[in-house]
């Protein structure tokens, strides 16, 4: 049994993109605020901090999952992916290089969780339909593009047609 | 949004858990998937003195089948439940419920037991539970209870929980041959509140009539409620007795009103997707178990 009494801080280490990171939290400090104000990896976003918008959306332990939902303390000895983890060598992913080529994305709030769960969802889902590419981007909110390009992007990528 | 102060305590097993709710009672929340929690404390509508996260008590995760009824463990994800095929097989109507459960990304953490102690008295999987007559164990130090789901719900985010209960299973009774089911809603965005979701269950004897006939409304009332059609029990298991039902079911309800809906469009919801949801139960009972 583990107990953090409240005001005090808790030592916390996470695998971040492969990278071991150590910080400390407060028991109430969301996920997201400790990536980025602790960890200072600002490529996870906040938006509406509760579960909504999915633009904190990050991958624990192999799943998409909503940062903003999830208290740093929780994640002690977990394998985090957040969107700096997609680029390897300084090229983009198949993924992103799909987003730019059909636009899915413009001022790029949102973008970050929504390449962690279109990631998350085509190693489950390899082949899937447009619909069911649609339901899985019904957990985000984008305010700019009306996501056709993602929708297109996502199929792109995945070998379906778009 | 952040939450006030609390104190976080991790269970590692049952007995630490119930030990710590017996500890904090009122001043706790469990902790599970924190889908209905989290945003709770966010916008500090929620301000418990401690927070139990109760996700290491793997025995509360399973899925296990006894004898007429399949036992889902408080933590079972949602995600879990989605591509379990013994749900998938012995309760179909969960299996056709959960895809309207939030999204992909919530249901990856959201947990069956979880939604159900939130109680929202819009969300599928208290409806689901209550359509089909299935149970909640609660536990605290010392004591387990079974509690009838319809019994269980008491109102919006009020249950018969006590505060040093710990929901730790849910029971649903599985689908038998001449059972069908079906399960819709409408909401204003895919994995929304539903402004009306509706969970049909029929028996249909061979010479197709109904033996049994029930009709679950959700985000009607202030909690997931059944209608009574008893009176349609021996009717023929066609699409005008499922127009007639649905009206009836209609006609009684007393339809909550808010920003999203009026009650009238309300009613008009339960007339029409109850009346298709009856009409699918029906071909589902004649065609194979449900
Ligand atoms: S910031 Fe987490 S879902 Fe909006
Ligand atoms: S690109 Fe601006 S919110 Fe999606």
């Amino acid at each position: 049994m583990l107990r953090i009494k409240p005001g005090t801080r808790h030592r916390v280490t996470v695998t971040v993109n492969g990278r071991r990171h150590g910080g400390f939290a407060e028991a109430r400090t969301l996920l997201s605020d400790f990536l980025r104000h602790e960890l200072k990896l600002f490529g996870t976003h906040v938006g509406c901090e509760h579960g909504v918008c999915g633009a904190c959306t990050v991958n624990i332990d192999g799943r998409a999952v909503r940062s903003c939902l999830r208290f740093a303390v929780q994640v002690d000895g977990a394998e985090i992916g957040t969107v700096e983890g997609l680029a390897e060598g300084g090229s983009l992913s198949p993924l992103q290089e799909a987003f730019r080529r059909h636009h899915a994305l413009q001022c790029g709030f949102c973008t970050a969780g929504i390449l962690i769960s279109a990631t998350q969802f085509l190693e489950t889902n390899p082949d899937p339909t447009e619909d069911e590419v649609r339901d899985m981007l019904s957990g985000h909110i984008c305010r700019c593009t009306g996501y056709e390009g993602m929708v297109r992007a996502i199929l792109d990528v995945a070998g379906g047609s778009s | 949004m952040k939450p006030a102060p609390f104190e976080y305590c991790r269970a590692d097993t049952l007995d630490e858990a119930l030990e710590l709710m017996a500890e904090f009672g009122s001043d706790a929340s469990a902790l599970a998937g924190g889908m209905s929690l989290g945003p709770m404390l966010n916008m500090r509508l929620a301000r418990p003195a401690a927070v139990i996260d109760i996700n290491p008590v793997e025995s509360l995760a399973g899925i296990a089948a006894d004898g007429g009824v399949l036992e889902t463990g408080a933590l079972c994800r949602q995600v879990d439940a989605l591509a379990s095929p013994l749900i998938a097989e012995s309760v179909p109507l969960l299996a056709e419920a959960l895809p309207f459960v939030g999204h992909f990304q919530t249901r990856n953490r959201g947990t069956l037991g979880g939604s159900v102690c939130h109680a929202d008295p819009s969300a599928e999987i208290p409806l689901a539970l209550v359509a089909l007559g299935g149970e909640v164990v609660v536990q605290r130090k010392g004591r387990a209870r079974t509690i009838a789901a319809d019994d269980f719900f008491d109102g919006i985010f009020a249950t018969a929980r006590e505060p040093d209960e710990l929901v730790t299973a849910l029971r649903w009774p599985r689908a038998t041959a001449g059972t069908g089911c079906a399960f819709d809603e409408i909401a204003q965005r895919q994995g929304d509140f539903a402004i009306a979701a509706v969970a049909a269950a029929a028996t249909v004897d061979p010479d197709g009539g109904l033996s049994a006939v029930s009709l679950g409304l959700g985000g009607i009332e202030d909690r997931p409620v059944l209608a009574d059609l008893s009176g349609f029990v021996g009717a023929p298991a066609t699409a005008e007795t499922a127009a007639g039902a649905a009206a009836l079911a209609a006609d009684r309800a007393d339809p909550i009103e808010d920003p999203k809906a009026s009650a009238a469009y309300r009613r008009q919801l339960v007339r029409v997707l109850g009346a298709r949801a009856l009409e699918r139960a029906f071909d589902r009972a004649g065609a194979a178990p449900c």
